[in-house]
């Protein structure tokens, strides 16, 4: 158990990735398994582009076209954004707050299986029988009449990666409130653990919802149960009431955490303390809070009435309010620094004026009477995309540079990173900003094909262009890791030279326990206050050197989520009245998953102690 | 942590949940998630509400015709009465008194088994009647909220028994009382759960 790293075989550092409670390695599971869904997504998004590319194109079938939308929204936001974040978060916050690990090790496991199990099982809708098809957004009306298992794959995949992300949500929660160390109140919390606080109980929240939304689904279709359909009694709204009542919240549990990225990345490369920190705190509460007043902006054109729209309007306008003070406080935060224009710094610039765009065509969908216009037609696309992809993606590019040295030890080619800050920027902008104009115009979103001569040929080109620049551009990211990779050059503590919070104090590579003493944290920007007054050692320390407690590794995770992956076919081909396999598969895969959970319960699981003079001998990684 | 460290009553802690940095990470860590599961019957109350009498045309099936208070009241007194045991089970844990805690869960359990043996009762007399899930949005909704509160006992129960089981010859330690500690937390949501249930299906069903 000694942190000098010996060479492992292949099958060792596998088996070591499958047991690992360590939140550093899941940060990287987390990484690895979202940057394979993101590939996977965006494969779908070029196919959209190349079959919307000229009028008449018979690219694809309506019917797949259906199903590639579907995937690239479901895939995007569950298996791609969300897992991306929890990378980050997993990497930086227990750092940030100088705690040793998060609070439940075995459980932050448990949300990486379950998450990438679920989106497994619902990527392999594609290789047996058709993906779903009734949208991400998966509306009642259109889902109960789909025909074959799509919808049921989306169901009980989403149902299965939903649990593990709420595991992971009340996990940050208990971490940040439990185990900041001594001197790290609330107020002097980096900005990104704040916002990956609000974000948790955003997830608390809005992920119940889900899960019975999707419960009644499954029920409806196969359980022959009446929620949604109306000859019934049921009512086809109240799906769309749960998904919205989850799905706007979703929001900002993306873009909250992105917010908190730029805001980390504005300080550090304008060399200056974040401009308005308490607003900036009290401006992310607000956001979380007015999130679950907004949920019907989504349905003004439903009918639930004049005076529901007129109160969804209003609260929705209302959250420009809080996002304004975040915009102006970021612009001030440059204000006057000492700015180095590094690739993170160049994406957290391109970020503002990106997601101001979006959220200026947000205020205008606010209003419910516009809102008729613009409802469902191309303008939509252009606006969601403006905030995911001109906030939450740049958030992740910027991040992926950011933090790279911080996970690996490596720093990612600056040159290559502003070249493909180029093109990638370039394409965004190519092929999003002229889906408002489609949107005026007239074309509804979500169509396989359009007749030429309309106006819409030109838009329609350029945007499949500008995919193409940003495929390029990922493609270039990854270029520039496998480089990196290769080169395999140590970083070194506090590699941007201007890190001013604890995860940047700690030695690189990071030891496998973290920081050796728990740190005595001053101010906000503790790193910072320790570099001016001239400590070498970027530390205080509020403890001598003593046994630290460390969590064993664990296979338990991994096979709950295999058991529940298993048992996810069983209940899907349970309908086929000529499987008769299914009710065997159903039993045998919730066997392994209680068995694996009595094991746990049965077995005690202690951890073990880093003795002090095994510390004491370590150097603890290089500075 | 040392399992085999002996407690006398008086070394015991006042707060054994809290009185290791684990037990208090689980304490918090359970309260949020019922923070969670409180959205989750909300949301399940919110769908039965809209759902309420709603079937087919001409369905016999009302709140009215279905629901007898004195079965509901039965139920209600039964989960009650084992919550106040599980309070018993716990002044006992907290004054490290083993057997005490132990004798007062059994009653927990048994006055759970008796709940949750009525509840099957309830559910087996509507389907009698034809009142079924998949008869009318009613049923689906109604089988689905008072179904996932009795499923909550059921995992409540279990709960309790394998803790009982697995700690019956080694007695209470500073490891296994936060675990007794949040079943009985768990025991109370449910039991809380099911005056909600009481109030919005049975009385404002009966009573209009």
């Amino acid at each position: 158990m000694s942190s000098t790293a010996k060479k492992k075989g292949f099958g060792a550092t596998i088996w070591d990735y499958l047991t690992t409670v360590d939140h550093k390695k899941i940060a990287i599971l987390y990484l690895i398994a979202g940057t394979f869904f993101f590939v996977v997504g965006g494969i779908e998004a070029m196919l959209i582009r190349i079959q919307l590319a000229k009028p008449d194109n018979d690219f694809v079938s309506a019917g797949l076209f259906n199903e590639i939308i579907t995937m690239h929204g479901t895939t995007m936001i569950f298996l791609a954004a969300m897992p991306l974040l929890f990378a980050f978060m997993n990497a930086a916050v227990p750092l940030q707050i100088g705690a040793r690990d998060v609070a439940f090790p075995f459980l932050n496991s448990l949300g990486f299986w379950l998450f990438l199990f679920g989106g497994i099982f619902l990527n392999l809708s594609w290789f047996l029988g058709g993906a779903p098809d009734a949208g991400w957004t998966s509306y009642a009306s259109l889902s109960l009449a789909s025909p074959g298992h799509g919808i049921d794959f989306y169901a009980l995949g989403l149902q299965i990666s939903g649990a593990g992300t709420l595991i992971a949500g009340i996990n940050f929660l208990v971490t940040i409130i439990n185990m900041r160390a001594p001197g790290m109140t609330y107020m002097r919390m980096p900005l990104f653990t704040w916002t990956t606080f609000v974000a948790s109980a955003l997830i608390l929240f809005a992920f119940p919802p889900l899960t019975v939304g999707l419960f009644f689904m499954i029920f409806d279709r196969m359980f022959d149960a009446n929620f949604f359909d109306h000859i019934n009694g049921g009512n086809t709204v109240i799906w769309e009431h749960l998904f919205w009542i989850f799905g706007h919240p979703e929001v900002y549990i993306l873009v909250l955490p992105a917010f908190g990225l730029f805001s980390e990345i504005f300080a550090t490369f304008a060399r200056k303390r974040l401009f308005g920190y308490s607003s900036m705190v009290f401006a992310t509460i607000l956001i979380g809070f007015l999130g679950f007043m907004v949920w019907a902006h989504h349905m003004f054109t439903v009918g639930l009435g004049p005076t529901a729209n007129a109160i969804f309007a209003v609260a929705t306008m209302a959250i420009a309010v809080p996002t304004g003070m975040k915009v102006f406080n970021w612009l001030l935060t440059i204000w006057g620094g000492n700015i180095k224009v590094t690739t993170p710094m160049l994406y957290a610039l391109g970020f503002i004026p990106s997601f101001v765009a979006g959220g200026v065509t947000g205020v205008m969908q606010a209003s419910a009477p516009l809102d008729y216009q613009l409802h469902d037609s191309y303008f939509i696309v252009a606006h969601f995309h403006y905030v995911i992809v001109g906030g939450i993606v740049l958030a992740l590019f910027a991040s992926a540079h950011y933090y790279w040295p911080l996970m690996f030890n490596q720093m990612l080619n600056e040159t290559l990173g502003k070249i493909t800050f180029v093109f990638f920027f370039i394409g965004f902008h190519c092929t999003f900003f002229v889906q408002h104009f489609l949107g005026l115009m007239g074309m509804p979103r979500r169509v396989f094909t359009f007749m030429g001569g309309q106006g819409w040929d030109q838009f329609n080109l350029i945007s499949t262009v500008g995919a193409f620049l940003m495929a390029i551009g990922v493609i270039l990211l990854v270029v520039n890791v496998i480089i990196t990779a290769i080169k395999n050059e140590p970083a070194g503590r506090d590699p941007w030279k201007d890190g001013r919070t604890l995860e940047w104090a700690i030695p690189q590579p990071v030891p496998y326990y973290n920081f050796k003493q728990t740190p005595l944290v001053r101010g906000l920007d503790t790193f910072w206050i320790e570099k001016m007054e001239g400590n070498k050692e970027g530390m205080t320390y509020a403890e001598p050197i003593s046994d630290i407690h460390m969590p064993n590794n664990s296979f338990i995770p991994f096979m709950i989520s295999l058991g529940l992956f298993v048992a996810a076919f069983g209940a899907l081909y349970h309908q086929d009245t000529d499987k008769t396999w299914s009710i065997p598969v159903l039993i045998i895969g919730l066997a392994i998953t209680f068995a694996s959970m009595i094991t746990r319960s049965l077995k005690d699981d202690l951890g073990y102690h880093i003795h002090k003079e095994e510390l004491m001998n370590e150097k603890g990684g290089k500075h | 942590m040392d399992l085999n460290k002996k407690f006398t009553p008086q070394s015991w802690p006042a707060h054994p949940e809290n009185s290791t940095l684990e037990g208090k990470n689980k304490t918090l860590g359970f309260w949020i998630f019922l923070g969670g599961e409180t959205v989750l019957f909300a949301t399940l109350f919110a769908t039965f509400l809209a759902l309420k009498n709603k079937g087919p045309a001409g369905m016999e099936f009302s709140t009215q015709s279905l629901f007898e208070l004195p079965l509901a009241f039965i139920m209600t007194m039964l989960l009650l009465t084992s919550s106040l045991t599980s309070v018993y089970a716990m002044y006992h844990m907290k004054n490290y008194n083993f057997k005490a805690m132990q004798a007062w869960l059994i009653v927990t359990v048994l006055l759970g088994l008796g709940f949750l043996g009525l509840e099957i009762y309830e559910f087996y007399h509507y389907v009698h009647l034809g009142f079924t899930f998949t008869q009318s949005a009613f049923g689906s909704s109604f089988y689905t909220l008072v179904g996932t509160h009795g499923l909550h006992v059921i995992i409540g129960l279990a709960w309790f028994i394998l803790l009982m089981l697995r700690n019956s010859k080694r007695g209470l330690n500073l490891y296994n009382a936060p675990k007794y500690y949040l079943a009985s937390l768990y025991w109370h949501f449910i039991d809380v759960v099911w005056v909600f249930i009481f109030t919005v299906v049975y009385l404002m069903g009966v009573l209009g």
